[in-house]
């Protein structure tokens, strides 16, 4: 007995410190790193076995087109047979369909989703902000075909269309609005896509909105801004970091939709500049013509896999020079 | 529970009644047949086009053999070639026969021929929104001047001309086509370049094609009836069932003969059977005359003439054979707006499907080199190829 009194203290301590130091804590240490790095790098071997795998079989169209030229080239005329490539692959009509939906999107969403996140954040009674909030959110649980067919069956014939026609009667001298008037077309795409975008842009916008410090707000009040001075001015302009990221996000989301946009384009492989023609868009041109592709019109297809690929990553790139330029103005330099 | 239970049951007994009632005469032909000694599972993929009919088949040959599961999979006419050239499936289908290349290509991965054999007709209708306009006469020129978009208005002389009893309006037509790589497309502009010289020029035949400028294009079907109903003035081509489906007005097409064709499915059986159609299958149906409706297409099945396991290659056998002789299949098939083939063709496509696995067990059948026969073909004249055909495959079996 008196020879395990004084021994209790130490086997306390070791139990103690077993809980830090003990083999299994010494070993979930570096597990954890290296499943954690591992993850990461998942990431990376994707993407690069994705890029290395469309660019490789996209090669042999970029061989005979040209990188530049296949960028450029507005025929796009897909030849039919199995080893050689015959047709003629310039891949400009889609990317310039890609490029209009996506800003038409943005141009609609961006204000839009702003305006939404204020609204809910202060504007909003209580007791209506957080319904509202969720059945915003719920728009983005929405399968991106049941707004092409709610596009194309119901909101262009009774909305889209007879708002166009106005459009047409009043705008039809610029270039943007020229007519005819068809329906189906890039802005009806892009419009959709603005409603399909918002959703997750209002998310993050109201996010960042509702955590900007209530202490400055009450400053700028207590100095006798009115709201709409407060929000413009100390709310908005401390959020922009965020209002960015949202954008980004909701740009990916434009520049990659496929089915909505395939649904109301109006896929044609010609463009134009009026927002009322028809056009393609790279993603939608991907979708309708792989299924029945002749295997030389498959390597034209994944030319501008890689060209989506690439067009992308270059609208993100300037996307964040431009914000850094303005982070620089604003003082909030973001990403 | 016990009531969403009974729910459940009813909810589930409704295909089956639906079936019932759709298939008509199926069960009974079901029951005649020494039923279902096979068992196995089928897969193929192909065409979108005839996928309505086929899972229709599926579904009712399971009463015949129900140990048999045919998957298809409706991945497009291209991916089907694709897909039977890699082997990944047991049976392709394409709207389209295979060319020389793609025989080649599958010779040269399987080491033995492909067969292919049409099972179905569809035609390729041009259709309007407008019922005043039901049955208006048009001829290649004229259908071939819309789509080009160089005949702008209804009361075009080049309209006018072939319809004098019509009222006209001037409407200005929108021509809608399918933006998406089809079939269909393929089988119209096929048509159009076959009769109009300038069309083949500008435009030419493909499953896609550049469009004139300032033309509507619709996804799928649904995209061009949209495009049809929601332009005053549109004008669109589809395929014949989905025509009838949605109940659009149709144009009477002039075919060789100078007889105005509407387009129903006897004038499309009528047309496969003026077509002139080798014994390799590797037709088009073109310069319809008569009573037959000029812008038809056909469905065609890919098979190998070895490789499949015994139990496999008598399950691609008994179903297409079932598909061909069995009434029920023909039924399904004018119900959906498909034409089944005429008699004399079914015989010769019997025969092809014989051949699926024949060189397997050891009898070497060379169906792509087939007498260039009399391509008209009487029932007569086919049998006789076939001994033809059969005496020269004895011939190289000695050689060996």
């Amino acid at each position: 007995m008196s020879t395990e009194a004084p021994e209790t203290p130490p086997a306390r301590e070791d139990a103690r410190r077993g809980t830090l130091t003990s083999s299994r804590g010494r070993l979930a240490d570096p597990i954890f790193k290296w499943v954690v790095t591992a993850c990461g790098a998942l990431v990376l071997v994707i993407l690069a076995l994705m890029v290395l795998r469309t660019v490789s079989e996209a090669w042999p169209v970029f061989v005979k087109e040209g990188f530049f030229g296949f960028l450029v080239g507005d025929t796009w005329d897909a030849g039919g047979s199995r080893d050689e490539i015959t047709g003629t692959y310039g891949a400009w009509p889609f990317i310039y369909g890609t490029l209009v939906t996506a800003v038409i999107a943005l141009a609609i969403a961006l204000p839009l989703a702003i305006m939404v996140a204020v609204y809910l954040t202060h504007m909003a009674p209580r007791r209506l902000a957080k319904p509202l909030s969720y059945t915003v959110e719920l728009l983005a649980a929405v399968p991106s075909v049941i707004f092409g067919l709610w596009g194309l069956h119901w909101f262009l014939p009774n909305v889209l269309r007879p708002f166009f026609e106005f459009l047409e009667a009043t705008l039809g001298w610029f270039f943007l609005f020229e007519g005819p008037v068809r329906g189906v077309g890039y802005l009806p795409a892009g419009i959709v896509l603005a409603i399909m975008i918002l959703p997750i842009m209002t998310a993050i916008i109201r996010e960042v909105v509702a955590v900007q410090p209530l202490e400055q707000q009450m400053a700028a009040y207590a100095l006798g801004s009115t709201r709409w001075e407060v929000v413009s001015k100390v709310v908005l302009p401390s959020s922009f970091s965020g209002i960015v990221a949202a954008t980004m996000l909701g740009l990916g989301r434009a520049l990659g939709e496929t089915i909505a946009v395939l649904m109301l384009i109006g896929g044609s492989q010609s463009w134009g500049a009026s927002l009322f023609g028809t056009g393609s868009s790279m993603a939608s041109h991907i979708a309708a013509t792989f299924g029945e592709a002749s295997p030389e019109g498959r390597t034209g297809l994944m030319a501008i896999g890689v060209a989506l690929f690439l067009v992308t990553m270059i609208v993100n790139i300037l996307a964040r020079v431009i914000v850094w330029r303005l982070g620089q103005h604003t003082g909030d330099a973001a990403v | 529970m016990r009531n969403g239970r009974s729910k459940l049951a009813v909810l589930a007994a409704i295909p089956l009644l639906a079936a019932a009632c759709s298939s008509g005469g199926g069960s009974d032909t079901g029951t005649d047949s020494e039923g279902g000694e096979l068992s196995g599972t089928l897969t193929g993929a192909g065409a979108s086009f005839p996928d309505p009919l086929f899972q229709d088949w599926i579904y009712t040959y399971n009463d015949v053999q129900p140990g048999v599961e045919v998957n298809y999979q409706s991945v497009g006419s291209g991916a089907g070639v694709e897909q039977f050239l890699e082997e990944t499936v047991d049976f392709g289908s394409s709207e389209e026969p295979l060319s020389e290349e793609e025989l080649q290509a599958a010779l040269d991965t399987r080491g033995c021929e492909a067969v292919q054999f049409p099972v179905v007709f569809g035609s390729v209708v041009v259709a309007f929104d407008n019922p005043d306009l039901d049955g208006l006469v048009l001829d290649a020129e004229a259908v071939a001047g819309i789509f080009a978009g160089r005949i702008t208005s209804f009361d075009d002389p080049a309209i006018a001309d072939l319809n004098p009893d019509m009222d006209l309006p001037d409407d200005e037509i929108v021509p809608v086509h399918r933006s998406d790589g089809s079939g269909t497309t393929k089988v119209f502009t096929h048509y159009l370049s076959t009769e109009v010289d300038w069309w083949a020029e500008e435009f030419g035949a493909d499953k896609e094609i550049q469009w004139a400028d300032g033309l509507v294009g619709g996804q799928q079907n649904d995209g061009v009836a949209q495009g049809i109903t929601q332009n005053p003035g549109g004008v669109g081509y589809v395929n014949q069932s989905f025509a009838m489906e949605a109940g659009l007005s149709t144009a009477s097409i002039v075919n060789e003969d100078g007889n105005p064709i509407e387009p129903t499915l006897e004038a499309t059986t009528i047309a496969s059977e003026e077509a002139e159609i080798p014994d390799n299958f590797q037709f088009t149906i073109d310069n319809i005359g008569g009573e037959g409706y000029p812008i038809a297409g056909s469905n065609f099945i890919f098979t190998y003439t070895c490789g499949y396991e015994a139990a496999t290659a008598d399950m691609i056998t008994d179903f297409w054979t079932w598909a061909m002789t069995d009434e029920a299949a023909d039924e399904l098939a004018l119900e959906l707006g498909y034409a089944p083939l005429g008699d004399s063709l079914k015989e010769r496509v019997l025969e092809t499907i014989e051949l699926t696995n024949a060189e397997s067990g050891g009898l070497p059948g060379d169906p792509g080199a087939a007498a260039e026969g009399d391509a008209g073909a009487e029932d007569e004249a086919a049998e006789g190829d076939a001994a033809d055909d059969a005496e020269a495959t004895d011939a190289e079996a000695d050689e060996e």
